[in-house]
């Protein structure tokens, strides 16, 4: 089923625009176009993080790191090398991109680690960086028990990924 | 100046770690290897970014959130009371959460902050028990096809990128999920 949504949501999204007598091509092709700036604007923070992440790696600090944190992610039942990713998933969305595609590389995209850190990248956003913008434009002093309540949702992420990760493939 | 310390932070580890366990000349290769590796990452997901930033315009203009809108409608006053009574709220409401579900963060942002900014109507500065949720809702995404995560696993080789999908369903419905209950407990303990 996995296989067709993809192909399946492009079909129906085109032929929704043109029913509605909307120039799909034209609003592909302008999307795509702000898709590059998009990229743009990514490429100078991927080398800068790619290379903080690539020096914690050789220098040996990302397995002190996780082995460090080992004992408490085993009893929680999360990959201790998904440490780091755990960690900086919540402050910053692009290094955690960064760790997540080391992570991929390092230990091979379809290996258990290296699904668990997709699904992980992929089922949580930036709290923080979320919280204040949000309460910032609304103009919030105080927050109460959203932070907690937040990031509570991360854990309940990343605990999942990991068991989900385990159980389906 | 948040990421100016995470930079330093990681630079700073990774040159103590490599005094203390040798690996220095590992540690000058790693600099160039991962300035290298930048590149490669974003070349490999430029063509996926393109695509889906392309097709995310598309599902705007087809009217894609409107009708998804529509079905999510009966859930989201169950989260939301508010919104029953103000139609303005709860069309802010449906586009954003509609909006994270398709991938289409640019348009999700604003549409949420109008929400949040309506909502924080009269709070004065204090965030209401809906607030909280809003945002926690949107701390923990709901998203179809995580695009750039797929985009990652395709550049460094996987044959199958999407196959993780159904795990990111099951993962993002309960971090929403936990997520949203545990808001509305606490909102029952933790008065203003």
């Amino acid at each position: 089923m996995t296989d067709y949504i993809v192909p399946i949501l492009l079909l129906a999204a085109s032929l929704l625009a043109l029913r509605k007598q909307e120039n799909s091509y034209d609003l592909l092709l302008s999307g795509a176009a702000d898709g590059l700036k998009l990229l743009c604007t990514l490429v100078p923070t991927l080398v800068l993080l790619l290379t903080a992440v690539t020096m914690l790696r050789a220098s040996g600090a990302m397995e002190a790191i996780s082995a460090f944190l080992s004992p408490a992610f085993r009893f929680v039942g999360i990959p201790p090398e998904t440490a780091m990713l755990v960690l900086i998933r919540p402050i910053s969305g692009s290094a955690a991109l960064a760790v997540g595609a080391d992570l991929m590389a390092q230990y091979g995209v379809d290996s258990q680690i290296g699904r668990t850190a997709a699904v992980m990248l992929g089922s949580t956003e930036t709290t923080f960086y979320t919280i204040s913008v949000y309460f910032g434009a609304a103009g919030i002093k105080k927050t109460r028990y959203t932070l907690p309540a937040a990031l509570f949702a991360d854990f309940v992420g990343f605990f999942m990924a990991s068991l989900t990760v385990r159980l389906f493939m | 100046m948040l990421m100016s310390w995470i930079w330093t932070g990681m630079v700073a580890i990774s040159l103590i770690a490599s005094i203390l366990l040798g690996s220095g000349s590992a540690l000058s290769a790693a600099v160039v290897k991962g300035a290298q590796g930048g590149i490669t990452l974003a070349v490999s997901m430029a063509g996926s970014i393109c695509l889906w930033t392309g097709v995310g315009k598309l599902m705007e203009h087809a009217g894609l959130t409107g009708k998804l809108a529509r079905l999510l409608r009966p859930l989201l006053g169950r989260i939301f009371p508010a919104a029953k009574k103000d139609t303005a709220l709860e069309n802010h409401l449906s586009a954003n959460v509609c909006a994270n579900f398709l991938g289409l963060g640019n348009a999700a942002t604003p549409m949420g902050i109008q929400a949040a900014q309506r909502m924080a109507r009269g709070c004065n500065g204090i965030a209401s028990d809906e607030l909280c949720r809003l945002i926690v809702l949107n701390t923990a995404s709901i998203q179809l096809i995580p695009a750039n995560v797929a985009a990652v696993r395709s550049g460094l080789g996987c044959a199958t990128p999407f196959d993780i999908l159904p795990a990111v369903w099951v993962t993002s419905l309960c971090s929403a999920g936990l997520g949203v209950t545990a808001a509305w407990l606490l909102g029952r303990v933790w008065k203003k």
